[in-house]
Formats: structure tokens, sequence, C-alpha cells
């Protein structure tokens, strides 16, 4: 088939401005409003502290959204906006898009700012008068913006690419050195499958 | 006499001697020993009476006694079931097709409802014209049928500290391999017109869904261009509600989360969005605490899903067929080894058929059980080069905090009993 099929109508501008609202990191995206840290946090106890804490410190399982700094390189590290995120952009973007969990797309700008602000003071990143605004948003840069890399595997793991793997006496000996059944955390299951048939 | 009985060599008497060792096998064989089988000598009630009538089952499911062949979730993997998890059972399932009534889900804000009355499809920034299509509007282009297997990043991703869920349903199912029908992207992104793009080097897509969570990611305009398709029908039928009904992104070779699913918006950009599902999620945090971004593609992995925790031998010795998976992102035909003794020594499997790019492929390794202890392991190739590696191999590079592609050879141990377990081995 050569061409265009003449198939769909032209997008209205309403249309694209309701569904489109991705911000990129350098704030392309934001609209005009603003937040502070004060509001922030009677508007996150009120919306999101049942799941996410009073000091967005996490509940139960729910995700931490503070705290962690400098844990990246521990056995377990406690990946949050402040510890992990590289952009405040994406912290923005969820929370408007995709959040509270259950009635997403129900916060209004000046909402999603204070929240963001209230996020930030949480990590000790702004002070208590910080105001949060599509104009002071460029003045924050978060702690991990510069901890990731491009995938590299074609460069660091350059080895796995073996064309002749090693097919006959690959090692002299074998030893089991971890087992599932000891840490015993698989559903169980209803034993229907363990029926043998003739 | 066929060349596999010959493979297998099988005497009468290793049969039995086989059979004497386990209790269910000895059960089984005593049924034969009994005399003549009640269940050919005696009419049986399925020979004599009538079965169902053609209306008793409009749509069907399995027969009940397959009601094990189940998707399973595990409650302690995430806060709760909505942005969640479940398993397909690829421990009882052959071949490489994945019946989509248990095909594994994965949601961040549920699986939503959608009518094809309610589906908008909008392309728009960096084209010639912005463009909404109805559901409609899509089946009108030119189609294409293509099968890819879908794998959830975090397929294995609980095994990277050890061996943790005892079955491959759970460490290796977060998989899915289907035929798909639908438009390829670039299709749709030519409808809308590129000129306005400029030079496609530097461009992205930025594709969303039209659930809660959006699942934004974003995509070079180098792969939206390539092989994406946008889907709306797989196996042969309309998508799943949960696997995006009724038009999913299908992105050969590339981790789960950017085949988004209720697909309600593709904007081409000059550069990408760095969404939550793209920073905080889907980012592989090395040893150091640096993490890799963009870490699209799936490589070569294995696993042998027959025996396995979920699929002993109940047999006993004699002929068994070890049976498992292999796919490989980098869109290789892919070959695979099997070693029954952890890893000393390989022999290579057979392939079910051909090996289809970036799709599943079956392997088969026929062998005569003696009932003696195994340590069952696959490796796949692909033909690029790569070698699928060993757990610790994958650790030296990444440490233990990578959550995501983890493709490493597992291990089942193999009892005498015919049982099997998740292990690691040095």
């Amino acid at each position: 088939y050569a061409g265009t099929c003449g198939l769909g109508g032209t997008a209205l501008p309403e249309e694209i401005a309701a569904w489109d609202s991705d911000v990129s990191p350098d704030g392309t995206g934001l609209p005009a409003g603003s937040g502070d840290v004060l509001v922030g946090e009677e508007v996150f106890a009120e919306k999101c502290a049942a799941c996410h804490g009073d000091f967005a410190e996490g509940v139960d399982n729910w995700p931490k959204l503070a705290g962690g700094h400098g844990t990246l390189d521990h056995d377990d590290p406690l990946k949050t906006v402040g510890s992990y995120w590289p952009y405040l952009s994406t912290t923005w973007d969820y929370v408007n898009r995709s959040m509270p969990f259950g009635a997403a797309q129900t916060l209004e700008p000046d909402e999603v700012y204070a929240i963001v602000a209230y996020i930030l003071y949480s990590n000790d990143l702004v002070d208590d008068d910080f105001v949060l605004s599509n104009e002071t948003f460029s003045e924050v840069t978060l702690p991990n913006a510069d901890g990731f890399i491009v995938d590299d595997r074609l460069q660091s793991e350059k080895h796995f690419w073996t064309s002749e793997p090693c097919m006959q006496d690959c090692k002299e000996s074998v030893e089991i050195t971890m087992r599932a059944r000891v840490l015993d955390v698989t559903p169980q299951e209803e034993s229907a499958a363990a029926v043998p048939v003739v | 006499m066929s060349d596999k009985a010959k493979t297998f060599a099988p005497s009468r008497r290793q049969f039995l001697a086989g059979a004497a060792a386990g209790a269910t096998a000895a059960a089984a064989s005593a049924a034969q020993a009994a005399g003549p089988d009640p269940l050919i000598t005696e009419v049986q009630d399925w020979a004599s009476g009538l079965g169902d009538g053609v209306d008793a089952t409009p749509y069907g499911l399995p027969i009940q006694f397959e009601q094990d062949v189940v998707r399973r979730n595990v409650e302690w993997l995430t806060a709760d079931t909505i942005s969640s998890i479940n398993f397909t059972p690829i421990h009882a399932l052959d071949g490489t097709i994945t019946p989509q009534g248990c095909a594994f889900e994965r949601h961040h804000s549920g699986a939503i409802e959608l009518t094809k009355q309610d589906y908008r499809l909008m392309i728009n920034g960096l084209v010639d014209t912005p463009l909404v299509f109805s559901y409609a509007d899509l089946e009108r282009f030119p189609r294409e049928n293509r099968v890819y297997f879908c794998e959830c990043a975090a397929n294995s991703g609980m095994e990277w500290a050890g061996a943790q869920l005892n079955g491959a349903q759970f460490t290796h199912g977060m998989i899915h391999n289907m035929e798909y029908s639908g438009v390829s992207l670039r299709t749709l992104l030519e409808e809308a017109g590129l000129a306005a793009a400029g030079d496609f080097k530097d461009k992205w897509v930025y594709v969303e869904g039209a659930d809660a969570s959006s699942n934004g990611r974003s995509i070079p305009l180098e792969k939206a261009l390539d092989d994406v398709l946008v889907a709306f029908k797989a196996n042969g039928e309309a998508l799943r509600k949960e696997h995006g009904y009724p038009v999913r992104l299908v992105v050969p070779g590339w981790e789960g989360n950017m085949w988004i699913k209720w697909l309600r918006r593709i904007e081409v950009m000059d550069g990408p969005v760095e969404s939550r599902e793209e920073t905080s999620k889907y980012t592989d945090t090395l040893e150091n605490g640096v993490a890799r971004k963009w870490t699209w593609e799936m490589d070569a992995k294995s696993v042998v899903t027959s025996p396995s925790p979920q699929a002993p031998i109940t047999h006993g010795s004699g002929p068994l067929v070890i049976t498992g998976l292999a796919w490989s992102g980098r869109g290789s035909r892919t070959g695979v080894d099997v070693s029954i003794d952890g890893g000393k020594s390989w022999s290579e499997a057979r392939l079910g058929a051909p090996g289809v790019d970036k799709a599943l492929t079956r392997f088969y390794l026929d062998i005569n059980w003696d009932g003696s202890e195994m340590l069952l392991q696959s490796r796949a190739r692909d033909s690029s080069g790569y070698v699928q590696p060993s757990k610790s191999e994958l650790r030296e590079v990444r440490g233990l905090n990578s959550i995501y592609h983890n493709n490493a050879i597992q291990t089942w141990w193999v009892k005498a009993d015919g049982e099997a377990e998740n292990v690691e081995v040095s």
C-alpha cells in the first residue's frame, strides 16, 4: 500500500490539551501554577498520607516517597524521590496523572505543585517556606540526577557473547549453595497436579 | 522403530526396575501387572452414553481436570492486587503459544474495561497533522500478523538474591507468547505525517494507556518505525480485557512494561519524557549505586519447564522428556543446551520447531533417566553469539539489586523420588 489511507480525524486543540499532559525533564508541559510546603502538607495529609504516611515515609508495603539517602550502593537500597529519582518533572507528571491511587486525575495543578513541594520538604531538599511553581521548578535539582547511565550491556557484558560455550568437562564439582525450600515462601498449590496418570 | 525409540533403548527389564524405585510408579505398573485392564475390558459410560451437545458451551473453558493450569499470584510481592503481577503456568504448557486465558497479567491500576465504541487513539506532537482514530478506523489499515513473546522486565527478579520461589511458574512465568494481528505503528505515524519530525535519529515517541496509571514510556522513533505493532487481536481473537482490550502496543524483543495496554496516545517528541516507568521503575541499579536506564532488550533466556518443582517426575525411571522454553529479544533464532549435572557437561537440545525471531522456542531433550539425582539446567544461545550467563556471571557485572533483567541460567535439583526444587549451585 502506498501513501496514506485518509483515515482518522484531525485532533482538536482541546482534545490534545486534555490528554497530552506529560512533563519533560526541562519542565516542558508544566501548566502555570504554584503551591508551597505548608499547603502541600495539608493536601498530602488529606489525600496521600493514608498510604504514604504523614511524612511520606510509607505505610506498610505502600511506597516510601522520602528517605533512603545514600543507600543506593547498600544491600537493600531504599529508592525514593529524594534518594533515587533523577528529575522533578517525573514527580509532578506522575502525581498529576496517576495519583491518588484509585482517584487519579482529580488534583488541580496548584494542588500538585503543593504536594510536590511537600515531597521535596520531606526529603530535606527545600525549607518549609519553599514555593514550587512553573517558574521556580528549574531551581530544583534532585540529588540523584546524575545517577543513571544509558544501557551499556553491549560493552560491560561483552563477554557473554562467547559464541563457543563449554560443552564438556566445564567444571570439576557442583555443590548446591541455596535452596528455595529453606525459605518456604511459595504459595501452596492444590494437590491435583501431583496425581500420577497411569 | 523410530529414531526416538532407538535413542532411549529402553528394555522391559529397565522399565520395571526403574518403576519399582518409586511408590507412585510402582502403583502405576501394578495396575498393568494385575491382568486385563478394566478400562479396556469393561464398557465405560462415555463409550455407551452421550456427551454434551454442541449448544452446551458457546465459549469453552479447559476441562475440569486441568483446573490447576491457571494464573497464580504471590501475595507478598506487592502491596495490593491492583498494581501487581500474576504468573503464567508455564510448567504445565507445551509448544509455544500461550492460551490467553492463563497468560500472565501485570497492571498498575487494574484491568480496565474499555469498549470499542469508547476507544480513541490520538497521535500528536511532531507530526504534520495530529489525528484521532476510532477503533473502526484501525481495522481499515493494512494488517500484519506476527508471533512475539512479552516478558515482564521483572521476570525472575525475585531470584536475584538467591533461590526463592519453588516453581517455574513463579520464577519464569511473567511471560506470554501470542500471535498478534494489527497495524504497524509506522503505518499510523505515516498517516499523521512525519515531515514535521525532521531527522528521525534523535526523535522519540511517548506512548501511554487509557488507564489511570497511564504507564507512559518513551521509545526511540527508530524502533517505533521498525517493528512495533498496534495490535487488536491475539491468538486469533480480540485481546482479553486484562491484556489491553481493545488495542495494545506490541514492542518485539523489548521489556513487557513498554507493551502499553489500552493504548490511547502516541506523541512524537524531541526527547524522552523520563516518565516514572523509566526512572523510578525499569531502571537497573548496579552494585556501585549507579543505575542503568533504557535497558529495553530482553536478553537470551531459557528455563526447563518439566521436570520442575510444580511438574515432578511421577513415572519412575526410564524414558523422560526434558522440555522447556527459550527466547531472545535480540531477534535471533535460538539454540539451547541442556545439562543434567549442574553445568559440568551439556547436550544440544532439539527444538520443537525452527526458532522464530523474538518469540518463544520450545526445546526437548529425551533421556533415559536412571533414577539418580540431577541438577537440570538449560542455556540459550542466539545467533548474535550471546550465550545465556550463569547467575554468578550476571552478579559479577551487576551485583544483587538490579531487580529487572535477570536472564540467568536456572537450576532444578531433581531428586531420586522425582521431586524437583529450585536451587543455586556453585
